[in-house]
């Protein structure tokens, strides 16, 4: 116990700052993410599920870095690649995989799919297939926290693609007029689907914009969970305070393409592997083992465990219920009137 | 007994006996504050609300139509003044993508109960971008509730009912109503959304109209009364959803129909009702084609005598509902 006490006193803040239980459980989200995803790839190519999918397989360590600093009562608004931030916001992967399979038990009884899952009782204000869509959503959530008087804060997750449409400029701006609790994380991954950042930006990083704005912009190593957690822990403590928004830029990296038709023409495979090889999952067990917060034995346990859970969430989904095509209209107005 | 305000004080005193019965109420826009609105509409609630619930924003109108869609979700009840309607085309990504579609997209498990107010119309010179009439648009999205008052008690009533409605209501102002007088009722009270007006009870021919065009059609009315043609009006009020079973008893009365309104005559409103009438056993009923008046196949003129000659006049609606009644073309 001592020496388990010393080697994490020489580690950084978020290890001595996070019980092992915590970080263990950060570990655990971040293998439930990629076995989701992989979970979802797999059954897509099995055909047993339609439509399309965004996969973020390499940001895990944004989505649960970011998250950890979140209560219940916070809200978040995600992307088009947003099942990182949907589990890292408490989601259960079986519900997920429910509105993946299109039935009625998923989080949108089947009508929202991969880029629509929300679960407002856990502050998931949804996924979005607009991209920028959720900028403004969630100064309009922060907003309203602070006419509530709360001191919870909104979490705007979005892309380096997204920070060159206008909604971001404007919902930047109207957060930090109104100085409102945002904390908007952009996981620059290098591509808006196959546009880089260095042929759609004329600035090097999504935070040098922050300036502008007049906030804080912090860019941060968007493979290391530790990294990303303390950065995103001092806008969240900022946020809290009444001090305005923070936007925290985590530079990572998808592994898979941009969506199911993605060809891989404007990548080459030497970047892809040079990104695999930081690949997050690893590095943080890696951190967990060596500061002595993990053992091995409890790491193999912990990746079972999100296997497990997977594998039943397929099942539970394969059986769920069809919705009922005579309900197409029924939840178009809270009334049920039409047309 | 009988008082007589504004459409704009109509719209005013609603907004402000909204946010005296729920502090959820807030309003945002630009200058809505202390300048009192682009059309004195917000006045002086500034005064009574402070600034925190008459908010001034950023000439920002897709980023306020997404904070008015977030603080909706976050349990406010947001009213958004659009200054022109014509910069709702500046917003459509929030309104159609978000407002319109959140609560279908979840599986009916969230409400977005905002209210977007637009003031719309011709009439005052300002051509083509500030002149629109583009509550069709709207009304083509399911999810959104459009409606589009044309009396000061109308609008009272009727804004009071969007603000209480847990779906999102998009509110077409025409700005030459701002200044029309009618009875008020100074306390509170609502005009149902969804229904339909029989602004005028005829035999001969019914005319659907929206907004403005209610009072010219009424004015055509009275000129046609005088030829010994009795002209039914309705007042459509709401576009989505429309109260289709009104227009259809109306027309089943009357047997013919006229649609008459200011947005583009092409693929706008007339052609629903329209379409609608001839799915409907009214069809039976018809003894002529239907008339549909609408605005010009063109933007809004900067000159004045094309600016009139964009939209229907009452001359224009007297013409084709004679020639629509005693069979002529």
């Amino acid at each position: 116990m001592s020496a388990l006490r010393a080697v994490k006193a020489n580690a950084r803040p978020f290890f001595q700052r996070h019980s092992a239980g915590e970080l263990k459980e950060a570990l655990r989200k971040m293998y439930l993410i990629r076995r989701f995803e992989e979970g979802a790839e797999e059954a897509y190519m099995r055909g047993l599920i339609h439509g399309t999918m965004h996969l973020s397989i390499g940001q895990e360590a944004s989505a649960v870095g970011s998250t950890m600093a979140l209560r219940n009562t916070d809200y978040i608004t995600s992307t088009h690649r947003g099942h990182g931030h949907c589990i890292g916001k408490g989601a259960d992967p079986k519900l997920m995989f429910a509105e993946f399979f299109g039935k009625e038990e998923g989080y949108c009884r089947g009508r929202g799919g991969s880029m629509h899952i929300a679960d407002v009782a856990t502050g998931n204000l949804g996924a979005n297939g607009i991209v920028g869509g959720g900028l403004p959503i969630a100064v309009g959530a922060a907003l309203a926290i602070k006419k509530q008087k709360r001191d919870d804060v909104a979490m705007c997750f979005f892309g380096d693609g997204a920070s060159n449409e206008g909604a971001f400029h404007e919902a930047l701006n109207m957060a930090a007029v109104w100085k409102l609790p945002v904390i908007f994380v952009c996981e620059n991954n290098k591509y808006g689907m196959s546009v880089s950042t260095e042929r759609s930006m004329a600035v090097a990083n999504v935070a040098d914009r922050a300036p502008a704005y007049g906030m804080p912009g912090v860019i941060v190593d968007g493979n290391s969970v530790a990294d990303v957690a303390e950065a995103i822990a001092a806008a969240t403590e900022r946020a809290r305070k009444g001090e305005g928004p923070t936007l925290v830029e985590c530079k990572t990296y998808r592994t898979r393409g941009h969506s199911r038709s993605d060809r891989n023409r404007y990548r080459t495979k030497e970047e892809i592997d040079e990104w695999k090889a930081k690949d997050p999952i690893p590095l943080f067990e890696a951190e967990l083992i060596a500061h002595g917060l993990a053992t091995e034995d409890e790491v193999t346990a912990i990746r079972i465990s999100a296997e497990t859970e997977i594998t039943n969430g397929i099942e539970y989904a394969r059986t769920g219920t069809d919705p009922d095509p005579n309900e197409v209209t029924r939840d178009v107005y809270s009334s049920g009137v039409n047309s | 007994m009988s008082r007589e305000i504004t459409y704009a004080q109509a719209i005013q005193e609603a907004l402000g006996q909204a946010m005296e019965a729920d502090p959820a109420v807030f309003l945002m826009g630009e200058d809505i504050g202390v300048y009192g609105g682009a059309f004195q509409v917000t006045g002086d609630l500034v005064h009574r609300f402070g600034e925190d619930r008459v908010m001034d924003a950023p000439i920002s109108e897709l980023g306020q139509a997404g904070v008015a869609v977030g603080a909706a979700l976050a349990g406010c009840k947001p009213v958004l003044e659009f200054q022109f309607s014509d910069f709702a085309t500046l917003a459509m990504e929030q309104i159609v993508n978000q407002a319109a579609k959140l609560r279908f997209m979840l599986g009916g498990k969230v409400n977005v109960p905002l209210v977007m107010r637009f003031p719309a119309g011709s009439g005052t010179g300002a051509a083509a971008q500030h002149s629109q009439s583009l509550d069709a648009w709207l009304a083509h999205v399911p999810g959104l509730k459009v409606i589009q008052p044309s009396t000061p008690y109308d609008m009272k009533g009727m804004l009071l009912a969007a603000i209480d409605d847990p779906d999102p209501v998009m509110v077409f102002e025409h700005k030459l109503l701002y200044k029309t007088k009618g009875e008020v009722p100074e306390e509170a009270y609502r005009v149902p959304i969804g229904k339909a007006h029989v602004a005028r009870e005829g035999s001969d021919v019914t005319i659907v109209a929206t907004s403005i065009m209610v009072h010219k059609s009424l004015e055509a009315a009275e000129t046609l009364a005088a030829e010994g043609i009795d002209v039914e009006v309705i007042d459509l009020r709401t576009l989505r959803p429309m109260d289709t079973a009104t227009i259809i008893e109306s027309v089943k009365k009357t047997t013919r129909l006229a649609c008459v309104y200011e947005g583009v005559k092409t693929l706008g409103i007339g052609a629903e009702i329209s379409a609608r009438i001839a799915e409907s056993e009214a069809f039976d009923y018809l003894d002529a084609p239907i008339l549909r008046l609408g605005g010009a196949e063109s933007p809004i003129p900067y000159n004045p005598v094309l600016e009139k000659a964009a939209v229907p006049q009452v001359q224009g609606i007297v013409e084709g509902l004679r020639n629509l009644v005693t069979g002529r073309t």
